[in-house]
């Protein structure tokens, strides 16, 4: 528990002055997401500000410095039946609420609750310039000001360094219930979609490639009338099981290419590609790995499908990611216009260039 | 760029690619786009135009931007904070006439419509597929989705149900060059920053929205609401606290006061007991079990809060009656009194007894009656003040009275707007909730949009040196102008 906000922003005073860009760390759970982190950065370490500042579970809302630990916030609002809703993935015991933040990554109840920037109420940074800034805070309903919290969100830190941070919280699901039922591929699609369509208290759904997993959360009469409704297996361990989709650490995953991401519209047919994939958020994120190096066609192929591509992890074998990086973006490319304007809300925030440079775009 | 245009010459230019009937420039026609749903702030623009398609709006945006005329969008001008008012050296650009739903996807359960297109008509047309468009603000038969995303409105269902940045997908919008971008996707991420949730609550100052994708929920099996009296506003305010800690998020969870309850009685008759000095309206939807067991844990826990009485509604026929009387209670107010005005800030819940108690105070010390109706599920207030714009000094008192209400939300940890905008109405608060290196953030903000500033200048944000001016006045709550305030959202 401690606040380091002076000194971090002392230490952002420096890097203007000797101009040298700055890389922000938390635990390091995430190094791999984004674009290449440069060698000739210097480290912003954030790992000691940290602490909850504030929760008070009748307000829903928790508050807390950048460095806290995701797991230690999860298990505070556990204890008084609460949670984060967007369930973010951890990648490590050590992962932490700014990190988690910076990258913008939500779980399998995304597509049901809402993602990781639906839930963020307020934050306090440290801007280009080494200002403390505070936007947003405490409240559900907020709209003095431009959204500056969200946009932090996904950011990666290139907009600035996020200091704290207010969520909303929800309410555990008093009962949760989780189904597996066979399906070909694009039954399976169509079946997520449509059930997703009717009022049955779905929190996750996701294809294997053989079957399909539903999640049902709620009220335990609702749960136990949605689980009859939709017939199938119950799963011994759920918890397990979404813990591992959530995680990347159910077998699927278990592979040395490159690990994908295609971000598509729920209703999105089964999209034939040279590799395998995993199907999540009832059909909105698909996990792909690919058997080929070759993917000069998948930006195009998924691009014309309404959808964004973006390289996600390498497991092993980190020279080809670092060679693909070099020339190449990890995010799906921007038009020029977006571009653009990308370029100018970095100026905007980050005059000088100082905050992880290229780890967005490499033109950021 | 050239000297400024007059009135003459833009109609002239502008009616070179739009139709003269999309094209507005007498004094006499130009009167109903004067001002917003805050009657009270009223400007004659130079021209008002309203184009029918994208290339249309492009063009409109383009000639602007060449001869460095400010724009201002307006879609139902229902807005609150005067955020649609026009600037007399400016352009109105009305988007009343792209009102097309243009598709809707059950299966991926999505609508794409046009930002004229009325927040209520969406869900009306999704219901044949079981669905419907969740924000609902309470202008909701009248307000447009382009409004709604400008303002990132709200509305009762909120709580459990998210707002509209919450809701809406993607986004195309013209920038202030006149090049129409796509923000966000059908897909539910988007690369790069997230510019979407920028474009929520941006007043118009960011872009233009010419089309937007929304989220479709399915509709809840069932819908049940109580109805809870209480003798003392502060244990409804604190039983509001009590229903979140018992893990259930209401669908709705409105109070009104005394004064409310009576004139929303006299108005439609909903059946609220006029003896009450609070009545909490709390909604519970879901599936036909959860509403069951929701219901049921509520009805205990306002009971064990200290309800004189607790209703749960027996049919759909009384759901709605006691809804109608909520939905109508500002109009209701409106009967008791030749004006009011409507604030707007949020506190934590848990000031929400303390804060009522210090606008009853104020209430005595301006000597102004003053009506709470709100969201009391998020905090969010709506103090209605009565006055007499007629009665010498009264208008003053009332804007006195409204400022110390939103400076006494930001004190207490809130915020002075939590759904109807900064616009034109709180321009001078932004200055006691933010700090200058904050408002010069949001300028820079600004500006990496509309370099030359032509989209809603003056709005939302304080112009720099606008907070030193105003603190040198002394106090952030006096406004000047001798004009009424009317809301009625």
């Amino acid at each position: 528990m401690s606040d380091d906000s002076i000194a971090l922003q002392l230490q952002v005073q420096e890097a203007l002055l000797q101009k040298q860009a700055l890389t922000i760390k938390g635990s390091g759970s995430k190094n791999f997401f984004g674009g290449l982190i440069k060698n000739n950065l210097t480290p912003l370490s954030v790992i000691k500000h940290c602490g909850v500042v504030n929760y008070e579970p009748k307000e829903l809302v928790i508050t807390a410095r950048a460095g806290t630990s995701l797991a230690a916030i999860q298990s505070l609002l556990a204890e008084q039946g609460q949670m984060l809703a967007f369930e973010p993935p951890a990648f490590s015991e050590q992962a932490t609420l700014g990190g988690t933040i910076a990258c913008g990554l939500s779980g399998p109840r995304r597509p049901y609750a809402g993602s990781a920037r639906d839930f963020v109420l307020g934050s306090k940074i440290i801007n280009g310039q080494a200002e403390i800034l505070h936007f947003g805070g405490e409240v559900m309903k907020n709209v003095a000001g431009y959204d500056v919290s969200r946009l932090m969100v996904g950011a990666l830190g290139t907009l600035g360094l996020i200091l704290e941070v207010s969520l909303k919280v929800l309410p555990l699901p008093e009962q949760e219930i989780s189904l597996t039922l066979e399906y070909p591929v694009n039954e399976a699609i169509e079946q997520m979609n449509k059930w997703s369509a009717t009022p049955l208290p779905i929190s996750a759904a996701c294809y294997d490639g053989a079957n399909l997993y539903i999640r049902l959360s709620g009220a335990a009469a609702a749960v136990s009338a949605g689980s009859k409704r939709i017939g199938g297996d119950i799963i011994a361990d759920g918890k397990a099981f979404w813990y591992s989709v959530r995680e990347l650490r159910h077998g699927f995953f278990n592979s040395d290419k490159f690990l994908w991401r295609l971000s598509l519209p729920s209703d999105t047919p089964y999209i034939e590609l040279p590799g395998k994939q995993f199907i999540d958020w009832g059909g909105a994120l698909r996990w792909y790995i690919a058997n080929t190096d070759d993917n000069q066609d998948l930006f195009s192929i998924i691009t014309r499908h309404g959808g964004q591509v973006s390289l996600f992890r390498a497991s092993a074998d980190n020279t080809a990611k670092n060679n693909y990086l070099r020339h190449n973006d990890a995010f799906h490319p921007l038009s020029t216009a977006l571009l653009d304007l990308h370029k100018q809300l970095k100026h905007a925030f980050d005059p000088q260039g100082i905050f992880n440079p290229g780890r967005l775009y490499r033109e950021l | 760029m050239g000297i400024l245009m007059n009135r003459a010459e833009l109609s002239i230019a502008l009616k070179q690619f739009l139709p003269d009937s999309a094209v507005i420039s007498e004094q006499e026609a130009l009167h109903p786009y004067e001002c917003d749903g805050l009657p009270a702030y009223k400007k004659m623009p130079l021209v008002a135009v309203l184009p029918q398609t994208i290339e249309q709006l492009q063009q409109v945006v383009q000639l602007c931007h060449q001869q460095a005329v400010p724009v201002v969008a307006r879609g139902a001008a229902t807005g609150l904070s005067g955020g649609a008012l026009p600037l007399e050296k400016g352009l109105l650009l009305g988007l009343s006439r792209f009102n097309k739903i243009l598709n809707i996807n059950p299966l991926a359960r999505t609508a794409r419509v046009q930002p004229g297109v009325r927040n209520l008509a969406i869900s009306e047309a999704a219901a044949k597929y079981g669905l419907y468009y969740a924000p609902d603000p309470s202008s909701q038969i009248a307000c447009t989705i382009g409004g709604n995303v400008a303002e990132n409105s709200g509305g009762v269902h909120c709580l459990k149900y998210g707002l509209t940045v919450h809701n809406v997908l993607e986004l195309k919008v013209i920038n202030p060059q006149g090049e129409l971008l796509t923000i966000g996707s059908a897909a539910l991420d988007s690369a790069g920053y997230d510019i979407l949730a920028l474009m929520n609550g941006s007043e118009g100052m960011l872009g233009i929205v010419v089309e937007i994708l929304v989220k479709l929920l399915p509709c809840p099996e069932r819908a049940q609401v109580l109805l809870a009296a209480f003798d003392d506003v502060e244990k409804a305010a604190d039983s509001v606290g009590e229903i979140i800690a018992a893990g259930i998020i209401p669908a709705g969870l409105e109070m009104m006061d005394a004064l409310a309850i009576q004139a929303a009685e006299d108005f439609v008759h909903a059946g609220y007991p006029r003896d009450a000095n609070a009545i909490l309206l709390c909604e519970v939807d879901g599936t036909n079990e959860e509403v069951s067991e929701h219901s049921k844990k509520i009805y205990d826990l306002l009971l064990s809060c200290g309800a004189t009485e607790v209703r749960t509604a027996r049919d759909e026929a009384e759901r709605l009656r006691f809804w109608q009387g909520r939905k109508s209670a500002f109009p209701a107010v409106g009967r008791m009194s030749p004006d009011y005005y409507c604030m707007d800030g949020t506190v934590p819940r848990k000031k929400l007894a303390q804060v009522l108690t210090r606008i009853s105070q104020l209430s005595q010390y301006y000597q102004l009656p003053v009506a709470n109706v709100f969201h009391a599920g998020d905090g969010n207030l709506h103090p209605l003040i009565l006055y007499d714009a007629n009665q010498p000094g009264e208008l003053k008192r009332a804007e006195d009275f409204g400022a110390e209400i939103l400076e006494l939300s930001v004190q207490v940890g809130g915020t002075i707007t939590g759904e109807h905008g900064v616009g034109h109405e709180k321009i001078h608060q932004m200055c006691v909730q933010f700090s200058e290196p904050e408002l010069e953030q949001f300028r820079a903000l600004k500006l990496a949009f509309d370099p030359h500033s032509l989209l809603n200048l003056g709005k939302a944000i304080p112009q720099p040196r606008s907070c030193s001016e105003y603190k040198l006045i002394g106090s952030c709550s006096h406004n000047t102008s001798g004009h009424q305030h009317r809301g009625h959202g």
